[in-house]
């Protein structure tokens, strides 16, 4: 049991964020627990980036709270000092080179390492030489990977830290996430598409559609939670009426669904003899289905 | 090296219950920590940690205090108990649903199992164990 007087990571309620009458975060409660990696998962446009946001007090809810540690982090020095949040476009002055980058972080983070940042620079081939406004998609979102991790703040926001990163690059990420999280552990929170690949990095999982949170887990809950059965169409949609389904396809007299829950044998039984094949169902196509579900409901 | 199907640490769990069987790691030799687990299978600490800890839950393993983790005495025909009263769910179960829609009969089935086993090439382990008896 961890010391229950320590407050969560983050604590948000009912927390909404209206843009000139789009709603990108409608009525958001969640726990981010302390020391773990948390991922951040949904559809462009599900409200990822508004709620890290909000959460490094960027920007003000429209209604509802979110707590840092405890506390409210607006206009808060001493607590906002704790959080490192990097966007997917994170800007830079204009006459940035890598050095300056580096320098304006190890002024910002109070824990910054230095020595993880050099080691960094290094793996990531990061040029020294040219303005950052000049790096390529790739080397800036391993500037951001160097600023994330060698910054060691108490609560570090990566938005899509892999765009542009090819594989070698992106297991270079992998593998110094992983160490600088086991040797310094720390509340990591990640947005991600490349779910199939990060998955099993991560140990909670928050899945966001349209502004809502649709599932908040453990990784490993999710993982054989769901299951798609295929087939003829009729019998397809036979089996989903009385089960939860989540996606419904049907192409010709084909059919697909997937079906929320883990497979019970009485469920095994009821798609072999309805001829209907079942397969198992990944994290990222869960994913999927959560977001073509709303959609479908909408029709 | 993981799939869809269960959760990774089940996963895990049952590759090392594996290497233990096939003798990657004997008896009373420490098996890969936490968080070397972690780094080699590139996964959270936290699953690698679960596998382990199911490991011990299962008497595979032991947790020595500020050392690290071990291979129980007695895991390997642990595991293989284990293993024999699964065989029939995750092997014969589907292979007769299997033979079924084909029409094959249990006596043709046997006749195809003696066959393959027949052509086997000899188990070096077992050959061994029998020299020493």
């Amino acid at each position: 049991m961890t010391p229950s007087s320590a407050p969560p990571a983050v604590e948000a309620r009912a927390l909404t964020r209206r843009y000139r009458g789009a709603t990108a975060l409608d009525g958001v409660t969640l726990t981010i627990e302390r020391d773990k990696i948390t991922g951040l998962l949904g559809r462009n446009g599900a409200g990822k980036t508004t709620l890290m946001s909000l959460i490094t007090a960027q920007d003000r809810p429209t209604s509802g709270s979110v707590h840092v540690h405890g506390r409210d982090p607006f206009e808060q020095a001493e607590l906002i000092e704790q959080m490192c949040f990097l966007r997917d476009n994170q800007r830079y002055p204009d006459d940035y080179k890598l050095k300056h980058a580096i320098r304006a972080a190890r002024i910002c983070y109070p824990n910054w390492s230095q020595e993880t940042a050099d080691r960094l620079i290094e793996l990531f081939r990061i040029p020294s030489k040219p303005v950052v406004k000049k790096f390529s998609r790739g080397q800036l979102s391993a500037l951001g990977i160097v600023l994330g991790l060698a910054s060691r703040s108490e609560i570090t926001f990566f938005d899509e830290p892999y765009l542009g990163l090819d594989a070698t690059a992106r297991h270079i990420f992998y593998d110094e996430l992983l160490s600088e999280f086991t040797e310094h552990p720390r509340t990591i929170v990640l947005s991600t598409h490349l779910i199939n690949e990060m998955d099993r990095l991560l140990e909670r999982v928050i899945i966001l559609d349209q502004g809502r949170v649709v599932r908040h887990a453990d990784v490993e809950e999710l993982r054989g939670d769901a299951f798609q059965v295929a087939g003829r169409a009729a019998a397809v949609e036979e089996f989903a009426r009385d089960r939860r389904s989540l996606a419904h396809r049907t192409i010709g007299g084909l059919g697909t669904a997937v079906i929320e829950g883990s497979l019970a044998t009485d469920d095994r039984e009821a798609a072999e003899a309805a001829s209907l094949e079942i397969t198992p169902v990944s994290l990222q196509d869960l994913v999927a289905a959560y977001g073509v579900g709303a959609e479908a409901a909408a029709d | 090296m993981f799939d869809d199907t269960r959760p990774i640490f089940l996963q895990l769990a049952d590759s090392i219950a594996d290497d233990v069987l096939r003798g990657v790691y004997a008896e009373e030799e420490q098996v890969p920590s936490t968080n070397e687990l972690a780094a080699y299978m590139r996964i959270n600490p936290a699953t690698a940690g679960k596998a382990l800890n199911l490991l011990v839950e299962r008497g595979v393993l032991y947790k020595r205090r500020g050392i690290g983790m071990f291979v129980a005495p007695g895991a390997r025909s642990l595991i293989e108990e284990e293993r024999r009263q699964a065989f029939a769910e995750r092997f014969i179960t589907p292979l007769v649903a299997e033979a079924k829609s084909l029409g094959l009969s249990p006596a043709e089935i046997a006749r195809l199992i003696d066959q393959r086993y027949a052509a086997l090439p000899a188990d070096p382990q077992q050959t061994s164990k029998e020299q020493q008896s």
